[in-house]
């Protein structure tokens, strides 16, 4: 197949696919409709809150996927010692933030379910860094662990108001209101310091021990500490870093979280993390890690096209006869150029070369 | 190369003398000319003017890197960028003004005018007051005067508008000044050039302070 017909998107979802064969993970494919229900119970998991719902044949209220993680979750069972491991490319139909109307959305991804260990979360992040690759261009994964920041804003406060307002400083990297708020909230300028640290923090791997040592040793510590030290002997070890700024609802998310960003496109382009948290509302008693890839933001990296729409444009008359055209149109074909045939010059059409037909021939 | 956005007007001309301070300087934006977009290569800025409220737009969608917009307008809008200083210039609060007599009897719906509906329904549903909001683009004082509702929610700086309109703050909602504010993507790419930006003018707004 000729390369140049593939559009940016359709090359990405290709290589993803064989990517994540290699890995081992299975194909998932769903049907575009799920019941409406699972997605009522479970909106604050999802990117956005509306769904287009519709009533089946049966009287049964269904709804277009706006998301494919919970479909999975839902599709699957516990097995004691086993993972299920499946990627998915599917379109999805959400409200877009810009036009506030329905879009539908390409999005591929992988999911991870079952015991899910410290070698799983690092595969996960791995081809979390994979994937951005065979997208082309620079990226940089950002990582970060819930239970660090959890665990910072619990030590200085339990009220939620406080919680809420300061992880929301936390995220927007604003230490200025962070202050205010530590302020209001009778927070020692020590543990402001501390929350700075969070906030500001943007390492390599490699620059993990230091940071750390800097904390009081928790899981969260424990947990990065393992995880920077395969990460920095990895070959992704230069695109990678940790942020603690970046957060995520503690109701379903929990662990590790991370984005993916690419030189050229204004916001993440990849979002995954564990999810053990969403697991258990459903009823799961797995653990589960995953990420997805918005494929619809890739179009900001197409240039538009400054060529032609074909090379050779063929225009014939009604004098012309059919199979001398398609034996002419087959011959410039041939020769590797692409041809559009037609009876008048169309006023949007770029092409390269006018064949005009009409003056060389006559129907027999 | 950075792109910053600055809010036109008297606000805009404050905050680029702070980054001219700062070392990031752009001399052709001085100069008299019906040019939009001025770059200085040497210092890797390039400066434009856009209207206040559209400049967290800009550095959303990464039209812009930094960006120095109204604590106001983020809030009305929650764009998803990193808010990384506040430069305390353009200091003002929003506030909840009406009439001088009027008194908010909590007996019907509070009918409120405003430019930022978000700030004006969060602030109340925050107190458990029912409201109707009336959306308002400009002279939103003339709004309790003539009746078209009960109190306003706006910018008040000096309050001399309200004064001569004899109208007057009911209650503060929070303070407002200006903020530097950056693109998330490009914060990634262009972590030390931002970061660089970031603390000289943090040094002079505390310096100033």
């Amino acid at each position: 197949m000729n390369d140049a017909v593939l559009t940016r998107e359709e090359k990405v979802v290709f290589a993803l696919r064989e990517l994540y064969r290699r890995y081992g993970y299975l194909p998932y494919r769903m049907s575009k409709f799920e019941e409406y229900e699972l997605y009522v119970r479970n909106k604050e998991f999802m990117v956005g809150d509306r769904v287009i719902a519709f009533n089946d044949t049966n009287g049964k209220m269904l709804a277009l996927k706006p998301d494919v993680t919970l479909s999975i979750i839902k599709g699957g069972e516990d097995r004691p010692g086993e993972k299920q491991k499946v990627y998915y490319d599917e379109n999805v139909y959400r409200v877009s933030k810009s036009t506030h109307r329905f879009k539908e959305i390409r999005q591929a991804g992988l999911e991870c379910i079952g015991e899910v260990d410290l070698y799983d979360v690092f595969e996960t992040v791995s081809l979390a860094c994979e994937s951005m690759n065979a997208i082309g261009g620079d990226y940089l994964l950002t990582v970060s662990h819930l239970g660090l920041l959890t665990d910072a804003l619990s030590r200085v406060s339990r009220d939620p108001a406080f919680l809420s307002a300061a992880s929301g400083c936390v995220a927007g990297k604003n230490a200025h209101d962070l202050k205010a708020v530590c302020e209001k909230s009778g927070v020692s300028d020590a543990d402001y310091d501390g929350l700075c640290r969070l906030l500001a923090a943007n390492f390599a791997p490699a620059d993990a021990p230091a940071f750390l040592s800097t904390l009081p040793d928790s899981d969260a510590t424990r947990e990065i500490a393992s995880l920077a030290a395969l990460l920095a002997a990895s070959p992704y070890a230069d695109k990678i870093r940790f942020d603690f700024s970046l957060t995520g609802d503690v109701n379903y998310y929990n662990g590790f979280i991370f984005k993916g960003f690419l030189r050229g496109i204004a916001s993440d382009v990849l979002s995954g993390g564990q999810y053990d948290g969403m697991m258990e509302k459903l009823g799961r008693k797995s653990r589960a890690v995953g990420f997805a890839l918005y494929l619809d933001l890739l179009e900001a990296l197409d240039e538009p096209e400054p060529g032609f729409d074909v090379d050779v444009l063929l225009l014939y008359g009604e004098q012309n006869d059919p199979a001398a055209v398609m034996a002419k149109a087959n011959t410039i074909r041939a020769s590797g150029k692409t041809c559009s045939a037609q009876r008048a010059i169309p006023e949007k059409l770029r092409y390269r070369e006018l064949v005009d037909l009409t003056k060389e021939a006559t129907k027999c | 190369m950075l792109n910053i956005a600055l809010p036109k007007g008297r606000l805009g001309e404050t905050v680029y003398d702070l980054f001219e301070r700062a070392g990031f300087d752009c001399p052709s934006i001085k100069e008299k000319s019906r040019k939009l977009i001025f770059e200085n290569e040497k210092t890797g800025v390039r400066f434009f003017w856009v209207k206040p409220s559209d400049v967290p737009i800009y550095v959303e969608r990464g039209a812009a890197d930094l960006g120095v917009a109204g604590k106001d307008i983020i809030l009305e809008y929650s764009p998803d960028v990193y808010e990384l200083l506040d430069l305390k210039l353009g200091k003002c609060r929003m506030a909840v003004a009406a009439k001088k007599d009027f008194h908010d009897e909590t007996v019907k719906t509070l009918r409120v005018a405003t430019k930022f509906p978000n700030i004006a329904s969060e602030y109340y549903e925050k107190i458990g007051r029912d409201i109707d909001i009336i959306k308002l683009n400009g002279s939103i004082e003339l709004a309790p005067i003539l009746g078209l509702s009960d109190v306003i929610v706006d910018i008040v700086e000096t309050g001399t508008t309200l004064r001569e309109n004899d109208l007057e703050v009911k209650a503060e909602i929070l303070p407002i000044s200006a903020r530097l504010i950056a693109n998330k993507s490009s914060f990634r790419f262009a972590d030390r050039e931002i970061g660089l930006i970031a603390e000289k003018m943090k040094e002079l707004v505390t310096e100033h302070d």
